[in-house]
């Protein structure tokens, strides 16, 4: 970790069958930044993301984390790595059968069986209010809260440990624009105060710009492009091209440069 | 991080008590702070961070509430700690976090009440399935065009020719029982002959088709209240609804044929193993013949016997199948409910079938039928 690089994937090939979804990736998140990963759909953005916390067996390569291995690790292995970050998956993959608060308390009694009830309870409490929920959501079950605020109750139980990695898989989909909007600064607010270094899997082109300090774009199986949206505006590789010079990439373009205008 | 979050009590010199955090406080290393935060005086004014190494939420969180329950101030935070005490503070501590506990009493009668209302409701919630299922099927026969063949035939395969491997082994084990029980039993009167009136008449009567539906309901009504079930939580459902499809047609109709259409010839099948397997003991330790078996077995069993199966056979089976059906609509929310429900359904039409079987029994010896 002593170049500052939090996760850094190297040679990372991943193939289903004949399908293959990466050759010889390499990528490098750094300390305290919000890097966003973009690419057509198929492009393997999830896989990636799946491969590095460990949910998927990558074909070969090297993944570290911290600085510490995580290819060939078992389970139990790598639980020391695992509560050093959060994970938000898409349908915020709450736990149906238990109320927002319970949810955030799982990890918490994982690994923390001695904490007291009420210090779990005060500690759900307000991690629910830090991902900007009611008070009242905290004892609700996930199928009476709406899309949003299922995401904010993943994002509460993917803080529950206090994180410095957060991993988010499109936390702005099935969003509506305010909501995307609310939920684009959050993340920038909880990174701040927090400190915490974010791996955001995305298509919404305005949270690229809003919040990511760097972009990293998947195309052809590999890293086609990591930098800051300027850097790879000017860079004329097709696809890049089209993403963010479609209508919808100058659109979010001309959104961005009027708020940063006020 | 190898420091252990830690704290003193000081006596300043003007009589007041200051509380001095040190170490990384971070949740890995907090210990029972927590415990003996609860126990510190109320005389605290003071709470200072200078010696802190390290700070996280849940570092902070313990800093705020003593602070606030103290009335303390915060002294010497640095940045990141101030930081993190302000993000922790906005929680209004009034919403419970944990539900409002009630008397025992009161949630037993919570309880009683609650499983009262369920009872009634989900009744009429069935009468009006059933109800829908009727209209259905009579739309279904004036439109025969809409009728969906296909899924039928399919359903013929899972609840029907699928199931004939455990049901013949499961029959064929219980004539086997039966005869084995009643030839100890009998045997004690010399009446051994009569074993085979206990199989033909016990089989084709009662426990053929009795524990072929149970079987059925097992194997295929909690089939179908998963699949549906599962639908519902999917939005499938609401997905054909819109399309214009009727999910009563599309799902219940097909399913319901399918089991009333199999379920007598499950259970004329299971008769039959149950019957080989009885002749099979009959033969072996009783030492009847089979054709002195099958000569016997004519005289002793009425047509009426296969009759009473026949007739309750179908029956059950739409019992089953709309029960299966019926419990997986019922599944709202989340994914424990299709267990929940799938359960339901097994224990609803298992009940059922057995009140009705004896409502059947009492009926047909009425009629003069035994």
């Amino acid at each position: 970790m002593a170049d500052g690089n939090i996760i850094s994937v190297q040679g990372l090939c991943n193939s289903f069958g004949d399908q293959i979804i990466h050759k010889d990736l390499d990528l490098d998140v750094r300390q305290g930044e919000i890097l966003g990963v973009v690419g057509g759909s198929g492009t393997g953005k999830s896989v990636l993301m799946r491969s590095i916390i460990g949910l998927q067996e990558p074909t070969s390569g090297d993944i570290h984390v911290f600085g510490e291995e995580m290819i060939g690790k078992e389970e139990d292995e790598a639980t020391d790595v695992r509560r050093r970050w959060g994970v938000l998956f898409q349908g915020g993959a709450l736990f149906s059968t238990l109320t927002v608060a319970e949810n955030v308390q799982v990890p918490l009694r994982e690994f923390y069986p001695d904490f007291s009830p009420d210090l779990l309870e005060e500690i759900a409490r307000y991690k629910i209010h830090l991902s900007g929920l009611p008070a009242e959501a905290a004892h609700k079950y996930p199928s009476e809260l709406s899309g949003g605020m299922r995401k904010r109750a993943g994002l509460a139980r993917a803080l529950a440990m206090d994180p410095e990695l957060l991993f988010l898989d499109e936390p702005t989909a099935g969003l509506d624009p305010i909501g995307a909007a609310n939920f684009d600064n959050l993340t920038r607010n909880l990174k701040e105060t927090l400190g915490l270094t974010v791996f955001l899997i995305t298509h919404d082109l305005d949270t690229l710009y809003a919040i990511c300090d760097r972009v990293a774009v998947l195309a052809d199986h590999k890293v086609i492009a990591i930098g800051p949206i300027e850097h790879l505006l000017a860079t004329d590789h097709p696809w890049i091209k089209e993403y963010f010079s479609g209508p919808r990439g100058r659109a979010a373009r001309r959104g961005h440069a009027k708020r940063v205008d006020k | 991080m190898a420091d252990a979050a830690d704290f003193i009590q000081e006596t300043l010199p003007d009589g007041s008590e200051i509380v001095r955090f040190s170490g990384n406080l971070a949740i890995a290393s907090i210990g029972d702070l927590d415990a003996r935060l609860h126990d510190l005086p109320d005389s605290v004014a003071q709470i200072d961070l200078d010696n802190v190494t390290h700070i996280d939420t849940v570092g902070a969180w313990l800093v705020y509430r003593t602070a606030k329950k103290h009335g303390a101030a915060i002294v010497n935070a640095d940045k990141d700690a101030a930081r993190l005490i302000e993000a922790v503070s906005g929680v209004d501590d009034s919403a419970p976090v944990a539900p409002v506990h009630v008397s025992p009493l009161n949630r037993f009668l919570g309880e009683v009440g609650m499983g009262v209302v369920v009872a009634f409701t989900t009744l009429l919630h069935f009468l009006g399935f059933v109800g829908q299922v009727v209209k259905a099927s009579a739309i279904l026969m004036l439109n025969p065009g809409r009728f969906r063949w296909h899924s039928v035939v399919q359903h013929f395969d899972m609840v029907g020719v699928r199931a004939l491997g455990i049901i013949g082994l499961m029959s064929f084990l219980i004539g086997i029982v039966i005869a084995q029980q009643g030839a100890v039993q009998l045997r004690q009167f010399g009446a051994e002959v009569f074993t085979i009136n206990l199989i033909g008449r016990l089989t084709f009567r009662e426990l053929g088709i009795l524990m072929t539906a149970i079987m059925v309901a097992g194997r295929s009504g909690s089939a179908f209240a998963a699949q549906i079930g599962t639908m519902k939580i999917t939005e499938e459902i609401d997905a054909m609804r819109t399309i214009g499809v009727v999910p009563a047609e599309a799902l219940v109709v097909p399913r319901v044929i399918a089991t009333v259409v199999m379920m007598p010839l499950l259970g004329i099948y299971a008769s039959m193993m149950s019957i080989i397997g009885g002749g099979l003991l009959c033969w072996i330790i009783l030492e009847i013949p089979p054709e002195t078996f099958i000569i016997r077995l004519r005289e002793v069993t009425p047509m009426t016997d296969f009759w009473i199966g026949m007739i309750k056979a179908p029956v059950f089976g739409a019992i089953i199948a709309m029960a299966g059906c019926f419990q997986g609509m019922q599944v709202e929310g989340n994914s424990e409910q299709v267990g929940l429900k799938t359960t339901a359904a097994v224990v609803q039409a298992i009940f059922l079938v057995i009140v009705l079987d004896a409502f059947f029994a009492v009926f047909f010896s009425e009629i003069g039928w035994d």
